[in-house]
């Protein structure tokens, strides 16, 4: 069902844990659904310096998950932000049809986190 | 690696001795069971010995009362859609359960658009059925109720003699979904007071693609499919001969058999639970802890999702099951363990072990001691995990 790439992220997932003092923070999804998760970035200079994840779902939840974190790791923000969830499929060789839609939140999750960062940066220069 | 099957509710193996007594209905006994010559004699007689057997299995009165069919399915289908057809004029109303399977639920729910008026009857945690639901529920427009023998997702057993004695007094039918019990539990329609039963070859060792129906003699039931006049005039078509003569040896086996191997499996089950309850905090069994199918290990652990579970299982030769949405093609977490109570987010964090035949104790261990390491890992990755237990499962 799933392509050898995702079961690759799955067993071995890149970035799992949390960044204590993270400069943004984005979590989507919610366990009624089945699917949830939290990533975390460390930015420095306009660039993802440092992503984590932490994901309650199924494999592809999993492995969208690690797959977002390889691909957003050192982009500049702007970069970052333009990360599909098709872009994280593709680069996966693919996801199941049922699970594009439900459990192909990694880029959901990214977007969030670096809009918390900006909402930070601003609440700080205020 | 070694390889473990645990996921018997979804599929079995064909036993050899049913194999080796179907193989001669392909090569040899080809005629057909309708036919006049010499030919047809083998053929008829492999049926009607099939229809004994099973009739024997399950305590039927007349070897007639057995119709064969295609599947369980096909036998639940009929069952309903049949007796609510041919006695609508009695009245529009049928109750069944709210954790029966699909082939149920949803011929229910077309009776619904019909213009029937189906309840669907609720159950307590562990999954038994409110008796007390069904008497308020039964009046003088019902015309069946369908409950199952067992439930295959949480292997909670029902009370079907005193659903029986609760129908009849109102004088409707009570149409059985057996399925789930079949080779593990003695079913006794005449004891038990069952109109008619379902019944799976495949759950008892038999081969795919065949079922029956037990239809107690009297009952009012349409006919399911018009042609030749086969199976009683109720079903016609050319007979799936080895299919069914696979069903019959798979029913002989099963009743000469199935009271040692249900409690090797009792065994093995209650080791499975407790050994998993023990060494996972966090952890809790689905379905009733005693009236429980022999081969029924359902369990649920919190902060994690099934298939991340299964497919750990599966990297490690073990093939099991999950009642979370993830698995489903409908997106949608079990409607058996809604019924009982547990939230989305649990019933997306359970599994289920089915056993069989060829399951050994040391498979059951080798399960139990993958386990715990599968649920931390996925665990330590989980944003819902609370922080007391990332280092310790």
């Amino acid at each position: 069902m799933y392509s050898e790439k995702v079961m690759e992220h799955f067993r071995n997932p890149r970035n799992v844990g949390e960044i204590p003092n993270a400069d943004g923070v984005g979590t989507v999804g919610n366990p009624v659904c089945g699917d949830m998760m939290t990533i975390y970035i460390k930015v420095k200079d306009n660039r993802i310096k440092d992503i984590k994840f932490k994901t309650f779902g199924c494999g592809a939840a999993v492995a969208t998950s690690s797959m977002i974190t390889e691909l957003a790791k050192g982009k500049t923000l702007e970069d970052a932000l333009k990360i599909t969830r098709k872009d994280v499929a593709d680069s996966l060789g693919g996801l199941p049809p049922i699970k594009m839609h439900c459990s192909n939140l990694a880029a959901d999750a990214l977007h969030e986190a670096i809009n918390d960062y900006h909402k930070k940066q601003e609440a700080k220069t205020k | 690696m070694r390889k473990v099957y645990m996921d018997h509710t979804a599929g079995m193996p064909v036993d050899p001795r049913v194999l080796e007594a179907m193989t001669p209905y392909f090569e040899k006994f080809y005629g057909n069971p309708s036919s006049l010559h010499s030919f047809s004699q083998e053929a008829r007689k492999g049926l009607e010995n099939a229809r004994e057997k099973v009739a024997n299995l399950v305590n039927a009165e007349k070897r007639e009362e057995i119709l064969f069919t295609s599947c369980a399915t096909e036998s639940n289908n009929w069952a309903i859609r049949g007796i609510a057809a041919r006695n609508e004029k009695l009245g529009k109303h049928v109750i069944t359960t709210s954790i029966e399977h699909m082939s149920v639920m949803n011929v229910c729910k077309h009776l619904m658009k019909k213009g029937f008026k189906v309840s669907f009857l609720p159950v307590d945690e562990y999954g038994v059925v409110d008796l007390e639901a069904l008497k308020k529920e039964l009046t003088d427009e019902t015309i069946l109720v369908s409950v199952m023998y067992a439930n295959g997702e949480i292997g909670t057993i029902e009370p079907i003699k005193e659903v029986s004695e609760i129908v009849h007094s109102k004088n409707a039918y009570l149409h059985v979904d057996a399925t789930a019990a079949m080779g593990q539990l003695e079913i006794d329609v005449q004891k038990e007071g069952i109109d008619s039963l379902t019944l799976s070859s495949n759950d008892m060792y038999g081969p795919k693609g065949v079922g029956a129906l037990y239809v107690k003699r009297g009952t009012r039931l349409e006919p399911l499919i018009f042609g030749g006049g086969q199976e009683y005039g109720l079903r016609s078509g050319t007979e799936n001969l080895p299919g069914i003569v696979g069903m019959g040896k798979a029913a002989e086996l099963t009743k000469a058999e199935m009271e040692m191997e249900s409690k090797r499996l009792s065994r093995l089950r209650d080791k499975f639970i407790k050994g998993l309850l023990e060494k996972i905090s966090y952890s809790f069994l689905n379905g009733h802890p005693t009236r429980r199918l022999p081969n029924n290990v359902a369990v649920r652990f919190s902060f994690i999702e099934g298939e991340s579970m299964l497919l750990n299982l599966n990297m490690a030769g073990v093939a099991a099951s999950s009642g979370s949405a993830c698995t489903a093609k409908t997106l949608e977490p079990s409607h058996v363990l809604r019924a009982i109570g547990l939230k989305h987010e649990e019933a997306h964090g359970s599994l289920l072990f089915t056993l069989g035949k060829q399951n050994s104790e040391e498979d059951v261990d080798y399960v139990v001691s993958l386990l715990p390491d599968i649920v931390k890992r996925l665990r330590a990755m989980s944003p819902l995990t609370p922080k007391e237990l990332r280092e310790n499962v």
